[in-house]
């Protein structure tokens, strides 16, 4: 039995939604004008959820520690973003994309979720069309489609490789809307550093002022964390450097739930490292597997150059392992797949520690197609090759151009060179169907939270549940709790839960600035990231696990005695502001391994080595781990596990294959 | 590789700045220009020594909050990429790099390199969108857009806001990035309802953030990591002169 509630609402899976926001309480226009929310970060899930929070009447503040709300890192986002909208008539559904969705995650989502997510896929795209995001289009003025990893249809709508870039400037257009007419308050540059709770209600924050130092007290009858994914825990990831778990981490610490925290992404198409000094890691869109094809010589140990390497000397083992999917299987499978191959010795280039894309018969289909459209008879190869050459420009120009900037080679003459890195974490605060986490009046959207990816989050989807939550989920569902707040007044920032959580924050940045040690924040950051990719990353077993739980707590209390943070704490102070999140990571990377040992089987993106069938797939318990693990905080880094079980009665849970 | 940099310094907004010289050994030319400041910045933390402040996030060219004018250019020397996408690769063993902030009436010098780019955000307050509210939209595929219109719209909302048009003109004007949302939603029907007042006051906004006029010496589009065209500026230029004719 689970024991917390996920307040599905009952009956058919698939009128659930329409019935339950046709039914939820509603706050009245001029109480919503009464009712303060406090948003936290400024990506696609927090802008949304703030600009339409706002158009509905309410007071919002939204909190951002980049200079701007455009930063966050949504903006980054390359490929595209899924809908059921069935526009190429491939058979597409809500029933599909919901399936594709629950497989996708290895049976470890809720399906009430997740058909929610399915149902409003279609409404993002006409909200987006109408903000004027420009969306690749068609001869005919249709909006365009591809495919991504894990489907058989084309569901991805895409803005060329910046499909994040320009839903975000959606957003955040709609956001500076309110922003201008004085709906929203805009504290830029601010950075979250403490709930605030009243009678086991979220009240407020406690807030930073990077460029003051100052600390800040914040009231709101409601607080939305939407402050993206902890995968920099890993220090090397394709994350912005600024991206944290301080805000989810310190409601973790204020009594939210932390859900699945082993559910980390590892994205197959990454520019693999190439020295100790690099800050972050390249991602490759999944979009290029429409058109690449994954490679490495059938050899050992090859030295020659790929393009030296015969056809009949390579091996497309995505697509001699998956023929149904080929190069488009999820993106669990496709790293794991990469990882084997190396391991065994056929990794490519100066590391070993890659394989190849590839485009050359993409160029010749391409150009062979343009040729025939342009009526040119017997083109020659070279012909071929620069009409496929634009092709592939049009589609995916940025990301070979910024291939070539980081690497020097030119991807339309050698095949790009690739690795799996971190990119996004499954897991993330626990919530209900409303969104709201175990503490009331405490809300988690988008990556920040762990709701629908279950344990691996297929391409494409991380930009619709964004938009999702913030859009048509939020708007609807914060009401079943503001509905009964509409008598509470404003709190003054006088009252001593305020006074002492300010006193906390304060209390830690002392403690902080006090230790005057030897060592960078960014050298503990790059040793935690190093323990978590060996012992918790792409694969996982038992003694690494327990091994990596004693080095993070030695290196955890190294830090608390041996940082070094120069400059003061009332100015603006990028170290400092570094060794609060790197102290944070430090603790949640203790829980993310405790979490990984815990489940005894292999799911999605957690890999445990001991839990694989023959052939090196992931091998399921569903019999004992069919649930969610919904960690309590105990203080001290003890932790409570509570299980939310996961009931399929739509979907006939079988084994996961894309063979 | 071995360089010198000098870098400006600036304790806060009130303080006098100045350059500061500091000498980097053993850079590796695959390093970016950034990583290249971070391990400056440990060599300093290591002397006991305060960090210089930059702005950084994404490290992929897309945020815009990277802002480093170098050797008397936005970016540095290579056409067409943001600071966090330029490689040492591009300078030579032994060179001499001088790195200041975005210098502009504008953008405040909040510390060191860190500029305060907040009027940005003001303009586009002022009427860079669209006004729907969420919900109500119809079918996206009901508004039908040609491929091109589409593409020049995406060839102007590709602006990342990072302020090197403003750094770049001898006015700081920031007319190429506001005639870039100008510009990407004149090229689209969504764009069309609201053409009139949206220029009107963006513009007005611009000049009341204290931004230049255009200086026609083209330096913005020279200088834009996204190489976006001053063909932006004419447009805007029409749509002004529309919306105050008509």
């Amino acid at each position: 039995m689970s024991d917390i509630d996920s307040k599905i609402p009952e009956g058919p899976l698939a009128t659930k939604w329409t019935k339950y926001r046709s039914t939820v309480p509603l706050v009245n226009p001029s109480n919503k004008r009464n009712i303060e929310i406090i948003v936290i970060g400024s990506g696609l899930a927090g802008s949304s959820a703030a600009a339409s929070l706002a158009e509905q009447g309410y007071r919002v503040k939204v909190f951002c520690f980049q200079d701007s709300p455009r930063r966050a890192h949504s903006i980054a986002a390359q490929g595209g973003i899924n809908a059921a909208k069935n526009y190429q008539n491939d058979g597409d559904s809500v029933y599909r994309l919901f399936y594709d969705t629950i497989k996708g995650g290895d049976y470890r989502s809720r399906e009430g979720n997740v058909y929610r997510l399915a149902e409003v896929s279609g409404n993002i795209i006409d909200q987006c069309v109408a903000q004027g995001v420009p969306f690749a289009r068609e001869y005919g003025g249709l909006l365009s489609n591809r495919s991504f990893g894990g489907t058989q249809v084309q569901r991805t709508f895409y803005v060329a490789g910046q499909t994040g870039q320009q839903l975000l400037l959606g957003a955040y257009n709609a956001l500076e809307r309110q922003v201008g007419i004085g709906s929203v308050t805009m504290y830029s540059r601010h950075e979250m550093l403490d709930i605030v709770k009243i009678d086991g209600k979220a009240r407020g924050i406690i807030a930073r002022d990077l460029v003051t130092g100052k600390l800040e007290r914040h009231f709101g009858h409601a607080v939305l964390l939407c402050s993206g994914g902890y995968g920099n825990a890993f220090y090397l990831s394709t994350n912005a450097m600024g991206s944290n778990v301080t805000a989810a981490w310190k409601a973790h610490k204020a009594g939210a739930y932390f859900a699945n925290p082993c559910y980390t992404q590892i994205h197959p198409t990454c520019i693999p490292v190439s020295s100790g000094h690099q800050s972050k890691l390249t991602l490759m869109s999944e979009s290029l597997r429409n058109d690449g094809r994954i490679w490495v010589s059938k050899k050992k140990d090859d030295t020659r150059k790929a393009n030296d390497i015969p056809e009949d000397e390579r091996d497309y083992y995505l697509e001699r392992r998956y023929p149904a999917f080929g190069n488009l299987v999820p993106r669990d499978v496709a790293s794991r797949a990469a990882k084997e191959r190396c391991d065994a010795g056929h990794g490519v280039g100066a590391s070993k520690m890659a394989v190849y894309l590839d485009f050359a018969s993409s160029m010749k289909r391409y150009g062979t197609i343009e040729a025939n459209k342009r009526n040119i008879h017997n083109p020659s190869a070279e012909e071929i090759d620069r009409l496929g050459k634009e092709v592939l420009k049009e589609k995916y120009g940025n990301l070979f151009d910024m291939y070539k900037q980081i690497t020097n080679e030119d991807p339309y003459e050698v095949p790009m060179r690739i690795y799996p890195a971190v990119h996004y974490t499954m897991g993330g605060l626990w919530v209900d169907y409303n969104l709201m986490t175990n503490v009331p009046g405490l809300y988690a959207l988008g990556e920040a939270n762990f709701s629908d990816h279950g344990a691996n989050r297929l391409g494409a989807s991380a930009l619709m549940q964004g938009l999702a939550d913030g859009y048509f989920v939020i708007p609807y569902t914060i009401g079943v709790y503001l509905s009964n707040e509409i008598r509470t007044k404003a709190i003054s920032t006088d009252e001593p839960a305020f006074v002492e959580a300010e006193k906390k924050v304060q209390d830690n940045i002392d403690k902080l600035m006090s230790i005057k040690g030897t060592k960078s924040v960014d050298h503990f950051h790059k040793t935690l990231g190093l323990i978590l990719w060996n012992k918790c990353g792409m694969s996982r077993n038992e003694t690494g696990l327990k091994e990596a739980i004693e080095e993070i707590k030695a290196l955890r209390e190294k830090f608390w005695s041996d940082v070094r943070i120069p400059g003061d704490a009332n100015e603006l102070n990028t170290e400092l502001e570094k060794a609060g999140r790197v102290a944070d990571f430090l603790e949640l990377g203790e829980l993310m391994c405790i979490d990984a040992l815990h489940r005894n089987e292999s799911c999605g993106g957690h890999f445990r080595e001991e839990y694989q069938t023959e052939e090196g797939e992931a091998k399921r318990d569903d019999e004992n781990f069919a649930y969610t693990a919904a960690w309590e905080n105990k203080g001290n880094n003890a932790w409570d596990l509570h299980k939310e079980n996961l009931e399929f009665k739509e979907i006939h849970i079988s084994k996961r294959s894309y063979k | 590789m071995n360089l010198t940099l000098k870098i400006w310094r600036q304790k806060n907004k009130n303080a006098e700045g100045k350059f500061e010289t500091y000498p980097v050994k053993d850079v590796s030319p695959d390093m970016s220009f950034l990583e290249m400041f971070d391990y400056l910045n440990e060599e300093l933390i290591n002397k006991g020594e305060e960090p210089i402040a930059f702005d950084s996030d994404c490290r992929e060219g897309i945020c815009g909050s990277c802002s480093m004018w170098i050797n008397g250019r936005a970016h540095g020397p290579v056409p067409g990429v943001t600071t966090c996408q330029l490689h040492m690769r591009s300078f030579k063993d032994g060179e001499t790099i001088t790195v200041e902030p975005w210098r502009a009436k504008a953008f405040p010098v909040i510390k060191d390199l860190v500029v305060d780019r907040s009027s940005f955000d003001k303009v586009i307050a002022a009427g860079g969108f669209v006004s729907i509210n969420t919900g109500g939209a119809q079918d996206g595929n009901t508004i039908l857009i040609s491929k091109d219109d589409a593409s020049e719209a995406f060839s102007a909302s590709m602006c990342i806001g990072c302020g090197a048009c403003v750094a770049a003109c001898k006015n700081s004007s920031a007319m190429l990035f506001v005639s870039s949302k100008i510009f990407h939603f004149a090229s689209l029907p969504q764009g069309k309802v609201e053409a009139k007042t949206r220029v009107q006051n963006m513009v007005a906004k611009m000049d009341e953030e204290g931004f230049g006029d255009c200086s026609n010496t083209y330096a913005c589009e020279a200088q834009c990591p996204k190489e976006i065209s001053v063909e932006k500026i004419a447009k805007m230029n029409r749509e002004y002169l529309t919306a105050k004719l008509t």
